[in-house]
């Protein structure tokens, strides 16, 4: 039985009428059209399919519908503000961090998760903040850089 | 068409193609704009269907005969260029280094080129993209067309000048008559007939040039064009391809490989509001206006089936070793005998090797979009073969080549693992029948279950030294995973290597440097043994058998870089230090590491990797970077975790929480030195650095227990055992 589900999604209210079970990440790639946020397992443990509910991290392909309403929705799509990158988006291209870049969204709502709760981490709260995303080309460490470059940027 | 996976045998070789038949080249008096995938709008006169027109077979070498000009190159009105490649993007930087190739030559900034890679209406056939031969062999003929186009301007604009080609210059894309200040931009002869009369002479393959040591835009670090799109998610993988009206399918798998579909009932999932259901032979496929939809068909379906199960082999993770052993194809045995040099010997080892079959697991699991209109097919697919991808759906349709079309858009990862393209396969059967564009994007559980594998293998060494420590004999076969990278580089007067075949339970094929992970892991370790044999240093031993310039260079790269010899010294048995080299795809590489060892725990953790790598003039730094940072952290899921468990024709461990791939945690701190070697071609990089990280780690753990670890993975708990 379908329900009926107000949520916000980079900041633009959003009423999606679908079964509960759905996964968020169905929802905002299909129906919202905002396919920046991946597929990359299905069981939550890859991070590639991350966005930031009510601020804080989840992999959108184990979130069912029934838990995203009255929730605001930060994908990808939605950090760049006005044409201006997000300082962590600006920080992965300044340090090269990606090579296939399907991981990319993933890794930069994970970093922006982990900054928000540590404005400047060691590298080792970086490594333990981001674990539980995969990047199969393995570009670890310039993303370990480009995070560090990040915090630098935002604290500025 | 059920993927009857386990019957299918990818050769670990395939990549390996012909060199492409010289074509006939004739005109097609047609003009018409289009947009291409990257949003690149090019007015195409006359001739850019070459494409099309391929005669359907495989190229690869990309260069050749009678291509023309505009096969490869497209002048616009605004000033950039367009150039075509049938390359793929995969992660591994072929789209900007093609661009700075086609730059460099056509004396133009980078950001004036724009490249259309993968799009079989408008590309050439460059073949797949595999074997790291994209470097050697698309670059060359990139830079050959862009040479032989400014060539032809700068003498169409001396012609108009009357005026001697040689005291003309070409700059930024000007071209400038400095007695005279006469200027004429590529942007003004982007109008010219008579310059798209030229451009359909063919390339010159024989053209001179840039020296390397006058390259400004080769050999930098330029920074992919597409870039901002993937940090604000705009990009669209093949996954992400959205057509209008589109559906979402799903196939229906067996339980095991080569079970039979005996019967289904697919009433309830026919039920289902807007499902389409398509059930041809052993196809059982479902499409809805959502992948929750046709999921949920799918599973109702799925739980009526009724499944004819195969008998399998009776071979798992466990026992396959021995079952490759005793199918192995023994009598295919090549080379010089070495059981003189044995003979002769005043001590013999020997050794035998196994490594796991393991996964690519990109991080974009296969996925097709198929679209058909007017009794064309086009397809949006994860592969790395486009033109074989498009023989293979034409004659799964019966239809010709020319109507269909594949478009490869920049895909998330490939390491190998995508020759083919069945999920554009099984997308364009429900895309037929729906009526409508279909999407199907694979399970990891799918991909993990019906992709290939890099091949397991048993490796079995020999070895003999003579009275003074002299590698006098080498024995070396490889069952099952091939020959990549099986030639040992070193001295030795009775050497005999072989690949021999057996029979593989599991689908399998090439790999981020196909057999070259095993073989290198076998030999060096096997070196590493024969070395401590002798009573050598590992790093004396090697030099001392070793001519090959360029592997001694990195070699001795990395051992300084290291400090090999202190730290060889101060090995422990919770600290050990070990090295590596090997060369591959005309490329080379060494690296030395450092483990930490708990013996308790069982425990065994990469500290630090510092590795050397040569593969001629670099094209781009920063991208090769980030390729030998990749093969480094790849090689170590290989070497400590990586295996594909199965048994009764299943795989036991399909999914992330199973099968171990490297993660944050688990990169050790990484040094890479890049050796810009000038006087050669440049050779391919994104594979070769993989190969020297396992039998690195390994020798590094035999230096700090004395425990020789002689199967991939390497795992810790042995050493409590030991």
């Amino acid at each position: 039985m379908d329900v009926t589900v107000t949520l916000t999604v980079n900041g633009v209210e959003r009423t999606v009428t679908t079964d509960p079970q759905r996964p968020l990440l169905d929802v905002l790639r299909e129906d919202q059209h905002l396919t920046g946020t991946k597929y990359g397992c299905g069981e939550g443990r890859c991070g590639a399919c991350t966005v930031l509910m009510d601020g804080k991290p989840v992999r959108s392909c184990v979130t069912p519908m029934s838990l995203a309403g009255k929730k605001s929705i930060t994908t990808i799509e939605g950090l760049a503000k006005g044409g201006s990158l997000h300082p962590i988006q600006e920080a992965f291209l300044e340090e090269g961090a990606m090579q296939c870049g399907y991981c990319t969204s993933g890794m930069i709502l994970s970093a922006a998760a982990l900054l928000q709760d540590k404005p400047s981490p060691t590298d080792e709260e970086i490594i333990a903040g981001m674990n539980g995303n995969i990047c199969r080309c393995n570009g670890y460490v310039k993303i370990v850089n480009a995070v560090r470059r990040a915090a630098g940027k935002m604290r500025r | 068409m059920t993927d009857s996976i386990s019957t299918k045998r990818v050769e670990p070789e395939s990549s390996k193609r012909s060199v492409p038949p010289s074509r006939e080249f004739t005109i097609s008096r047609r003009t018409f704009v289009q947009t291409l995938g990257a949003g690149i709008l090019i007015t195409v006169t006359d001739a850019l269907s070459w494409g099309q027109r391929r005669g359907g077979r495989g190229g690869g070498g990309g260069g050749g005969g009678a291509m023309p000009v505009v096969a490869r190159l497209h002048l616009n009105e605004d000033g950039t260029i367009s150039v075509m490649s049938g390359k793929v993007e995969e992660g591994q930087g072929a789209r900007t280094e093609l661009s700075q190739a086609a730059a460099e030559e056509l004396r133009v900034p980078f950001d004036r080129i724009r490249i259309v890679m993968a799009d079989t209406d408008f590309v050439p056939d460059d073949g797949g993209t595999s074997g790291s031969r994209t470097t050697p062999g698309n670059v060359p003929p990139m830079r050959q067309a862009a040479a032989t186009a400014r060539e032809l301007l700068t003498r169409f604009a001396a012609k108009q000048w009357q005026a001697d080609v040689n005291s003309l210059e070409v700059r930024d894309g000007t071209i400038t008559n400095k007695a005279t200040n006469q200027k004429l931009t590529y942007a003004d002869l982007a109008k010219s007939r008579e310059i798209a009369e030229a451009f359909k002479q063919p390339i010159e393959s024989n053209i001179t040039l840039t020296a390397v040591s006058d390259w400004k835009v080769m050999g930098s670090s330029v920074p992919r064009a597409n870039n901002r799109d993937l940090v604000t998610g705009a990009h669209q993988f093949p996954s992400d391809v959205a057509r209008p009206n589109m559906f979402y399918g799903r196939v229906l798998r067996p339980p095991s490989y080569k079970a039979t579909l005996e019967s289904i009932d697919l009433s309830e999932a026919k039920a289902m509001k807007d499902a389409v259901v398509v059930h041809e032979g052993e196809f059982v496929g479902f499409a809805a206006p959502s992948l929750f939809r046709a999921t949920q068909a799918l599973e109702a379906a799925a739980k009526t089936a009724s499944w004819k199960v195969a008998s399998q082999p009776s071979v798992s993770h466990k026992t396959i070793h021995s079952y490759l052993q005793e199918h192995a194809r023994m009598d295919n045995a090549r080379g010089v005998v070495t059981e003189k040099g044995l003979a002769e010997a005043a001590k013999t080892l020997s050794a035998t090797y196994t490594l796991a079959y393991i996964q690519h697991t990109p991080m974009e699991t296969r996925a097709g979009v198929a679209e058909w209109k007017d009794d064309k097919l086009t397809v949006w697919a994860g592969v790395d073969n486009p033109p074989a991808a498009q023989r293979d759906l034409a004659q799964m349709f019966g239809m010709p080549v020319e109507r269909v079309r594949v478009i490869v858009p920049d895909m998330g990862g490939g390491f190998g693992g995508k020759h083919a393209a069945p999920a554009a396969q099984e997308a364009a059967r429900l895309a037929k029948v729906a009526g409508r564009p279909v999407c199907v994007h694979w399970t990891r559980a799918e991909e993990f279950t019906w992709a290939y594998f890099r091949p397991a293998a048993v490796i079995e060494c020999k070895g003999g030294l003579d009275a003074k420590g002299s590698l006098i004999a080498w024995d070396f076969i490889n069952i099952n995973a091939g020959g990549s990278a099986i030639d040992a580089p070193y001295n030795i007067p009775n050497k005999r290597t072989q690949s021999v075949g057996s029979d593989s339970p599991l689908a399998q094929g090439a790999y981020r440097c196909l057999a070259a992970t095993g073989n290198n892991f076998a030999r060096e370790s096997f070196i590493d043994e024969l070395a401590a044999a002798a009573g050598a240093d590992p790093l004396e031993f090697r030099l001392t058998h070793l001519d090959n310039p360029r592997i001694r260079t990195v070699l001795e790269t990395v051992a300084q870089r290291f400090n090999w010899s202190e730290r060889k010294r101060k090995v422990t048995p919770e600290l050990g230090v070990g090295l590596a080299c090997g060369t591959e795809k005309n490329s080379v590489v060494a690296a030395c590491v450092e483990v930490g060892i708990d013996r308790k725990k069982g425990e065994i953790k990469v500290r630090e990797v510092c590795q050397a790598f040569e593969c001629g003039p670099i094209l781009n730094p920063a991208n090769l970077t980030s390729q030998v940072q990749g093969c480094i952290v790849m090689g170590l899921g290989g070497a400590l975790f990586e295996e594909i468990e199965f048994e009764n024709g299943k795989v036991l461990n399909a999914d992330f929480g199973g099968y171990r791939v490297p993660r944050f945690r688990d990169v050790p701190k990484i040094d890479v030195v890049l050796v810009n070697k000038t006087d050669i071609p440049s050779a391919g990089g994104g594979e070769t650095p993989i190969i020297a990280v396992a039998p690195a780690v390994g020798n590094a753990v035999f230096a700090a227990t004395g425990v020789r670890i002689r199967s991939l993975p390497m795992r810790g708990d042995v050493l409590k055992r030991a």
